[in-house]
């Protein structure tokens, strides 16, 4: 259970020295074995998505939970729903004020929430101070001010996964590092019959994720850093929506702009694409099926994957992950004992189990799990370790709040690109966006 | 002759009950209590959130009409609206020229009638998310079984992207409506028609009618009642169809498939802005009021005459 350095001795001692500071914290619980004094028959309802590691979900409803029920003393209700499901939850627990005492959130969810969650900034404080600092990405979601909305659980990270094979045939051995040298290989490829898959159509991980961080790799950015001032309309955005055009045409499967998160996968793994932007699930799929997905060769396909981050831009390297965090909602009556359980899930101890079980798939919200001996295990998950680092929130250089969600959730960045490579012009599309981001932050 | 200890009570139930007029709104009160609850509440708040400032755990205040103002100015807002009007417009239109001749022919007599008659319905008895992900799959811009049989029989040569080009995915999701609606018009106007006397018919024949004029004179006029009925129904599920292309397509790509449910919802709760979904999804109302009132009056003359 080691994970960097620190074995269960020390870090129990270390544990009782916290306890001095906060009674009744994770750490008193987990060294004492010993139920804080919470109401007697406490009931905690927490709300999370169906996650597309089915074994972690399955983790923790038979064994952290009963585990967590035992040390908090407190009978917790786990309920998964589709990703696409929390929102409406949300929106009719905040409402009606009744629900689960702590849901989880993807993005920059909490930012839209502010009102009616609790300030957890003691638990997201203390897991920074524990963990080497929580990443900037997951930090910028779910911090309005300084104040934290919701406590950072995981960040999904998203790579390229490509065909190895593939690109060396087209004299890559290296996965191309910058966009010119990406669509020069996917030009080559698609020539081939193996063209870039990438979607630009409205599905909330695998585009944005895309159009995000391509337009900041050019230098684009939706407002100034005082959150106010619109700075779509550029040069550098007109450059990046300008290439966009090109390269969609010379090097993408033009059935992109329907996809939604999952087609990808599916055109991968049947072999008909060289390359796109994912999550680890395409590979982890691979395995768990590795003489059902062949390559055209008949090589197990799991043997010709590997993961690469989105390449440099003139103004530099960026990715958009999916951070996790996990809100106490303001109607909750069991406020403390919620903020103990998140304590608890998020404590080295009980953490490493889910993130073990995870393969790589999510990776921790703090710098500390890059050290992980799980990295050692399968060099083509590695990339995955630290692609975390790369991470900006949307919103940028402005903060991640309700202005840039809403951005977000109306697909204005993806659109504008969808926009140009459907045939409007370059300036239109990009005088389009900027029209509508300057409406919402007005 | 005194009175008995304990009858004035019943005595009054009684005189209430016998009363027609309060047992009326006795019998009334269920109805009333229900339609209070569920269509006018909903509605009231629903106008109320529209002129508010009210976002989610915001309760907000009044603005006035700032929200219809901010969507009147959408470039989405004006793309969803064009849309619905479009994607209402010619659905009806073919569901109801598709269902009068699935209608016609169902009327007829075959072997095996009853049989057909039930599997005309299934598109329409399927839930409509279940079928739209069966039609997500065959409109796959990869997968595409469509593209897969017009590709064999040598009538494409390059993939069709359905749901990735603007105008195509529209079309698309038309095509599923359609094929969801239809069961319902060929139905109801396949009871509508069973009500037209044969006798007529054989008259008109008699006459020396043609099927033509035959439908055209005698079934059509006596079937224009129901079909009013069935297009009014038809337009307000498909003016406020929101499952559809939810699952299709999500509204894209670049909102070309937004309907005014659609972006409601991503503005209402996918951005929490309660107030402005609200707005816009109110928005709908002033049509399918018109488009009730309209066809009310109509039936209403055409019963009367």
């Amino acid at each position: 259970m080691d994970t960097n350095g620190m074995d269960r001795r020390q870090f129990i001692k270390v544990s009782a020295a916290a306890t001095a500071a906060a009674t009744a914290g994770v750490e008193g619980i987990l060294a004492a074995r010993q139920a804080p004094a919470f109401a007697q028959g406490t009931a905690l309802g927490m709300l999370r998505w169906n996650d597309f590691v089915p074994a972690s979900d399955e983790l923790l409803k038979k064994t952290i939970i009963p585990e967590a029920e035992k040390a908090l003393g407190a009978k917790i209700t786990l309920e998964t729903v589709n990703a696409n499901d929390i929102q409406p939850r949300v929106t009719a627990a905040v409402q009606s004020k009744s629900g689960p005492d702590m849901i989880m959130t993807l993005n920059n969810w909490p930012q839209l929430y502010e009102e009616s969650v609790v300030d957890v900034s003691d638990v997201a404080e203390e897991l920074a101070k524990k963990q080497g600092g929580i990443y900037e990405q997951s930090r910028a979601v779910a911090q309005s001010g300084k104040k934290w909305l919701a406590v950072p659980w995981a960040i999904v990270g998203l790579t390229i996964a490509y065909r190895k094979s593939l690109f060396e045939e087209v004299g890559y051995s290296k996965f191309p590092e910058t966009w010119e040298q990406y669509r020069d290989a996917g030009k080559k490829l698609k020539a081939k019959g193996f063209p870039i898959g990438q979607t630009l159509g409205h599905t909330f991980g695998d585009a944005p994720a895309f159009s995000y961080p391509y337009l900041w790799s050019w230098g684009g950015k939706e407002v100034e850093k005082d959150g106010k001032k619109v700075v779509l309309s550029s040069k550098e955005t007109l450059e990046s929506v300008k290439f966009m055009v090109a390269f969609w045409k010379e090097a993408h499967d033009e059935g992109g702009l329907a996809w939604d998160d999952s087609n990808n996968n599916r055109a991968f793994l049947s072999g008909t694409i060289c390359a796109t932007l994912n999550g680890a699930s395409i590979y982890i799929e691979s395995l768990r099926k590795p003489d059902q997905y062949k390559t055209a060769k008949g090589a197990q396909m799991r043997t010709d994957i590997a993961h690469a981050a989105l390449p440099k831009g003139p103004a530099g390297q960026f990715a958009f992950h999916v951070p996790f965090s996990h809100m106490v909602m303001g109607y909750s009556k069991n406020q403390k004992a919620a903020k103990e359980l998140l304590r608890y899930l998020g404590s080295k101890e009980v953490f490493d189990k889910w993130f073990v079980s995870q393969k790589g798939f999510a990776v921790g919200p703090t710098r500390d799990w890059e050290k992980h001996a799980l990295w050692k295990e399968d060099a083509v998950m590695l990339p995955f370790k630290d692609a975390a680092r790369l991470g900006r929130a949307p919103g940028y250089a402005g903060p991640a709040g309700k202005k840039a969600a809403e951005v977000l959730t109306k697909y204005i960045i993806t659109d504008m690109y969808a926009k140009a490579v459907q045939g409007m012009s370059a300036e239109d599309a990009v005088k389009w966006a900027h029209g509508e981001i300057q409406k919402i932050y007005g | 002759m005194l009175p008995r200890p304990g009858a004035a009570r019943p005595a009054l139930l009684g005189r209430l009950l016998e009363d027609e007029r309060s047992l009326a709104y006795l019998l009334l009160t269920p109805t009333i209590v229900l339609l209070a609850l569920f269509i006018a509440y909903p509605f009231v708040l629903g106008v109320w959130l529209s002129v508010s400032s009210a976002t989610v755990g915001v309760a907000g205040h009044f603005v006035g009409l700032k929200n219809f103002d901010k969507a009147w100015n959408d470039s989405i807002f004006r793309t969803a609206a064009f849309n619905t009007f479009l994607y209402t417009g010619v659905t009806t239109v073919f569901k109801l020229a598709l269902g009068i001749w699935l209608a016609v022919l169902l009327n007829r007599h075959f072997r095996g009638k009853r049989l057909i008659r039930a599997f005309v319905l299934l598109p329409f008895i399927i839930p409509t998310v279940l079928s739209t992900f069966a039609w997500k799959w065959m409109f796959d811009p990869t997968f595409s079984v469509i593209n897969w049989g017009l590709w064999k029989l040598d009538l494409i040569t390059a993939r069709v992207n359905w749901l990735g080009d603007p105008y195509l995915s529209l079309i698309s999701v038309m095509i599923v409506n359609v094929w969801r609606g239809v069961p319902f018009f060929a139905i109801s106007l396949l009871a509508g028609l069973q009500t037209i006397s044969p006798e007529l018919h054989e008259a008109a024949a008699i006459d020396g009618a043609n099927a033509w004029q035959r439908f055209w004179r005698v079934t059509w006029p006596l079937l224009l009642p129901v079909t009013m009925v069935v297009v009014l129904f038809s337009v307000i599920q498909t003016f406020a169809d929101f499952q559809l292309v939810y699952v299709l397509t999500g509204g894209g790509p670049a909102n070309a498939t937004h309907l005014f449910a659609t972006y409601a919802y991503q503005i209402g709760v996918g951005t929490g802005l309660l107030s402005e979904g609200a707005a816009i999804s109110l928005a709908m109302f002033p049509v399918l009021f018109l488009v009730v009132v309209l066809q009310l009056w109509y039936i209403r003359r055409v019963e009367t005459r």
